[in-house]
């Protein structure tokens, strides 16, 4: 009995400090709408900057002075990035400030080693805390016990902080309908800082008091960005009490889980969250959003197919990438098929991205799928590859047939979590299912046939079905399967209105870009001759969604250029140089800077200005409500 | 990085100068990739491992006559750019030949591609026995001590522990897995009477270690085999002191005897741990004075278990070379199967059978000292007294 109340206590120390962080990324997103992705990078400052400290003060009020301080600084470096970087993009389109967050991750990465050294480092005991409680027998770290009482603290203050301050009632405002409150004349810009302000302290915060229980190491970020947002999702998103509640179900399931499945840990927060998002779409804690008001500024240039003259030109420059290989080595050209293929990935989630407006966090999992449809298929069936080639994908689209399904439910972040969950989900059994799958160490071999080995060969194969891919897509969006899609995504009220099947429209679209993700993985499975359960994660799902973005959400084909433009520049800069993070971080900062719309998306407005010098209307329009965000 | 590699390479060539001058201005150019962003606590002394074996090798007029340039490639942790950063090297570099990697899905993909494209290539770290064993190739060739020999070579020390009830922890993934697969398999081969109590399979680099250390002492375990590392093992030990796992029980440990994963623990180490590892501080053999001389001469640092591998993996390389006098690729081969030559531990031999290198490793047991974490009664084991027999790994190996 003894032991089942010391893990219990042990899991709520847990969720002690998955609630911290959890609570401050809750915070921000519920005001500012912001996806913060550098909330684990954050919490990484916070931990080196205590390590630091810690080291140099001594005593006592050293060690929790130090935890404090580095809190605060933190929260400073915090409201510089808000008021320098966030500030400007606030009016982009959504999702956009994820891309800034995580060039900022990326940077940060690099620049923890540069300032702090590749090694992992251990930090100090808290002074008092240092020893266990002994219980029936059992021991009980009293750091442990000190987390149990700070996080309800914790939660108490926060409780405190929204409820009986001034500052609390604007920020629950703003939670609910930003657009009123700035219609009542508050200051939105210092709410949105101050509020940017106190998640970093309390991301910083949670790493500082990670110092005596762990290693401060590089990747701490990505350690814990994701369970963070598994657990605000599973909450609720903007619901302190919820955060609170999922850091401890999760946590609690977790050190119970362990001891009848030891390997459950890889997986649990996902099936978790699937679990709550399908029985509660809006987390547990969390309240249905309110039908999203799209500013009509954001639509202001419809789309429209291509003129001829525009036709020639995307035509002239496939003919010039379809001659590379008269000119260009072996290497490029295999480079060249990587790209091919990750344009056929990124224009695959653009498509349900920007028309069906569906931002999905787990699209690798299609991708994945494809790939491993292939090697099945070419390793146990011993297939022809023209034939793995053409089944392949359908792994892809069966995964996305079911996934989708209950996926399209949903809508905006949450759609998107679940997305990941499952995507997690299809990771973990590649992962796990070592007698099927191989495991990590994947399954090797599955290089192309003769036909399609050398590398122009393949070169032309994976461009061929690039372009086809891309021109299929842009027919549908001017199809009326996607004029309906748009309907869906621009007003879901209306559209049902007018007859059209909402669910059924989006789950079409997720089938399709599912299965079109899977021809990208079939053929990255040739390209590589081996498929790894890398192949279906989160880190590839992040690089689809960066390439959509950078390209810019609200064009018909801006993944093209931002998987050729994100996909070149990563693999340049990492065979150059060292800090290829901080470099390609530093360079997406820099783009979501100068290009708010995408580096398609600003393209064209930058044609649309000059075709008609004075557009009437518009700007008009667009200006006095983006001014009001 | 690579850009400073040349420099150092050239201003080497100019110093070197004299007899050599004119055989320099050829060159022979090895590829190395690694997952330099992923893992630098290990990469980083690799790193300087390698660079310390250019130079030498280049101030002792290179490989016959040709100055020895190294290109070095980040791989980001992940199989798919490893191949991207492979085919680089062998396409657009032209290198003689590919070593390096550190993750056991790396080096295998690595392999695969080696296999494929017909390269020689010098696996230096990864573990899994696959890369020489069920998914091995004759064009792949490994520095380090397998999965199987380092779990070999604890089983001796561990099967000699009165302890009857074992527990296991480890990190959840190929590595872990068939580390502790071997262990079971060797351990109730020289103990039928040991039970297996409890096994925990923390998900790596995210291990919550408080329920962890819990439900293994619930299990009440005499003994404990643990093959988490690096940031894991921190957290565990750390709880596991804490909450008292330690006390009264044995503990066998992979790798945590290497500097990588020792030293940050500080006055945290657990004492009378029995692990592998490097106590570079009590090796006394003229083969490692003089490489430790070398290196804390160049570097001002102390040499970790990565500057051995990254050392002993472009030496390697440059005597392949030297005795193939070719980089052809079946030459290479030819040369590498059998050879023999000296390294910082003692003489190795790269196997004709398996293409594994007897590279050995130290065990020996955790103490504290200073406040640091030490390895005592450290002895070194030779890698081939700890490898199956012959007929056993010709069943285990595809044919060529």
């Amino acid at each position: 009995m003894a032991f089942y109340v010391v893990q219990f206590l042990t899991g709520l120390a847990s969720a002690a400090s998955l609630f911290l962080v959890a609570s401050g990324l809750s915070i921000i997103f519920g005001v500012t709408r912001i996806v913060n992705f550098a909330h684990g990078a954050f919490y990484m400052i916070g931990a080196y900057i205590a390590f630091t400290l810690t080291e140099r003060l001594s005593g006592a009020f050293g060690f929790w002075g130090a935890i404090v301080v580095a809190a605060f600084a933190v929260a400073l470096i915090g409201v510089l990035v808000e008021m320098v970087l966030l500030r400007r993009i606030y009016h982009a389109p959504e999702l956009f400030q994820l891309l800034a967050t995580f060039g900022l991750t990326l940077m940060v990465e690099d620049l923890v080693v540069l300032i702090w050294g590749p090694d992992d480092l251990v930090g100090r005991r808290a002074p008092g805390f240092k020893g266990a409680i002994d219980f029936f027998g059992q021991n009980i770290p009293s750091y442990d016990l000190f987390l149990i009482v700070l996080s309800p603290v914790v939660l108490g203050i926060l409780w405190l902080l929204f409820q009986r301050t001034r500052w609390g009632v604007l920020v629950r405002a703003a939670t609910q309908d930003r657009d009123m409150v700035a219609a009542l004349g508050v200051n939105q810009k210092w709410l949105f800082t101050s509020v940017f302000a106190v998640g970093v302290f309390l991301a910083a915060l949670g790493g500082a008091l990670q110092i005596p229980r762990d290693a401060v190491h590089h990747a701490m970020d990505l350690r814990i960005i994701v369970d963070v947002f598994v657990v605000v999702v599973i909450g609720g998103l903007g619901s302190i009490v919820g955060a609170f509640v999922a850091a401890v179900l999760v946590s609690e399931l977790n050190a119970f889980g362990i001891l009848i499945f030891p390997k459950i840990s890889i997986i649990l927060v996902f099936l978790v969250m699937a679990v709550v998002l399908i029985v509660r779409p809006w987390g547990l804690f969390g309240r249905p959003e309110a039908p999203a008001r799209r500013t009509p500024g954001l639509t202001v240039n419809p789309w429209r197919p291509l003129t001829s003259n525009e036709r020639l030109a995307a035509l002239a420059a496939l003919v010039v990438a379809a001659s590379l290989p008269l000119f260009a080595g072996n290497y490029a050209l295999t480079v060249g098929s990587e790209i091919a293929i990750f344009v056929i990935f990124a224009v695959s989630l653009h498509f349900l991205m920007s028309v069906g407006g569906l931002a999905s966090f787990g699209h690798a999992a299609y991708f994945g799928l494809g790939a491993y449809g292939v090697a099945f298929l070419a390793k146990m069936a011993g297939l022809p590859m023209i034939v793995c080639l053409l089944l392949g994908p359908l792994l892809g689209c069966m995964g996305a047939a079911v996934f989708g399904f209950f996926a399209v439910q949903l809508s905006g972040v949450y759609f998107a979590m679940l997305t990941l969950a499952f995507a997690q989900i299809v990771w973990s059994i590649a992962f796990q299912w070592v007698s099927v799958t191989g495991g990590d160490n994947g399954i090797l071999s599955i290089w192309p046939e003769k036909w399609a080995a050398s590398p122009s060969h393949f070169y032309w194969l994976a461009l061929g079905v690039a372009a086809l891919v891309t021109i299929a897509l842009r027919v549908m969006v001017f199809s009326p399967f996607g004029y309906a899609l748009r309907a869906t995504r621009d007003s879901l009220l209306r559209s049902e209105a007018i007859g059209i099947n909402a669910k059924r429209m989006q789950w079409t679209a997720f089938v399709i870009a599912g299965t079109t993700a899977g021809i990208g993985g079939a053929l990255f499975a040739y390209l590589k001759g081996s498929v790894f359960p890398d192949n279906l994660g989160i880190s590839l799902s992040v690089d689809a969604l960066v390439m959509v973005l950078l390209g810019g959400v609200e064009t018909v084909s801006g993944g093209v250029i931002g998987a050729i433009v994100y996909k070149a520049l990563n693999i340049w800069l990492v065979s150059q140089t060292d800090l290829s993070k901080l470099v390609l971080g530093g360079f997406i900062v820099l783009i979501v800077v100068v290009f708010p719309k995408g580096i398609v998306g600003m393209l064209e407005m930058l044609a649309q200005r000059r075709r008609k010098t004075s557009p009437p209307g518009s700007p008009l329009l667009a200006k006095p409500i983006e001014s009001a965000e | 990085m690579r850009v400073r590699n040349y420099f150092v390479g050239a201003a080497f060539a100019l110093l070197a100068g004299g007899m050599a001058h004119s055989a320099m201005a050829q060159e022979i150019k090895i590829g190395e990739i690694n997952s330099y962003s992923l893992l630098p606590a290990f990469t980083e002394p690799y790193r300087k491992g390698w660079q310390l074996a250019v130079e030498e090798i280049n101030a002792s007029g290179g490989i016959n006559g040709k100055k020895l340039v190294v290109i070095s490639k980040d791989d980001g942790g992940k199989p798919a750019d490893a191949q991207t950063a492979a085919n680089e090297l062998v396409s657009s570099e032209g290198v003689a030949m590919l070593t390096g990697t550190f993750l056991s899905n790396i080096g295998l993909a690595v392999s695969d591609f080696a296999n494929q494209k017909k390269v020689f290539f010098l696996a230096a770290e990864p573990l899994t026995d696959a890369v020489t064993w069920s998914k091995g190739n004759k064009y792949t060739f490994r520095l380090r001590p397998s999965n199987y020999m380092q779990a070999a070579m604890l089983v001796e020390a561990a099967a000699k522990l009165p302890a009857k009830r074992w527990a296991t922890i480890a990190p959840n993934y190929e590595y872990g897995q068939s580390a502790v697969a071997v262990f079971k398999k060797l351990m109730s081969e020289k103990r039928p009477d040991i039970q297996w109590v409890d096994e925990q399979w923390p998900p790596q680099g995210k291990i919550d270690a408080g329920p962890v250390v819990q439900a293994v002492a619930a299990a009440n375990p005499e003994a404990i085999l643990n093959v988490t590392f690096g940031a894991d093992l921190v957290k565990l030990v750390r709880e596991g002191n804490t909450r008292g796992l330690f006390k009264g029980r044995e503990v066998v440990s992979f790798l945590t005897g290497e500097p990588e994963y020792l030293d940050p623990l500080k006055e945290e180490t657990p004492e009378g741990w029995i692990v592998t590892g490097y106590p570079w501080y009590s090796i006394k053999t003229p083969e490692h004075d003089a490489f430790l001389k070398a290196y804390q001469a160049k570097y001002n640092d102390y040499p970790r278990l990565g500057s051995i591998v990254g050392y002993q993996t472009i030496k390697s390389a440059a005597a392949i070379l030297a005795k193939a006098g070719s980089t052809d690729p079946e030459k290479l081969i030819a040369a590498a199967e059998g050879l023999s030559m000296p390294s910082p531990l003692g003489e190795i031999t790269f196997r004709k059978i398996d293409h594994q290198s007897t590279l050995g490793a130290y065990v020996g047991k955790t103490a504290l000292k200073d406040g640091k974490g030490v390895m005592v009664d450290a002895t070194y084991k030779k890698g081939a007294d700890y490898l199956p027999s012959d007929a056993e790994v010709e069943k285990l190996r595809p044919k060529d």
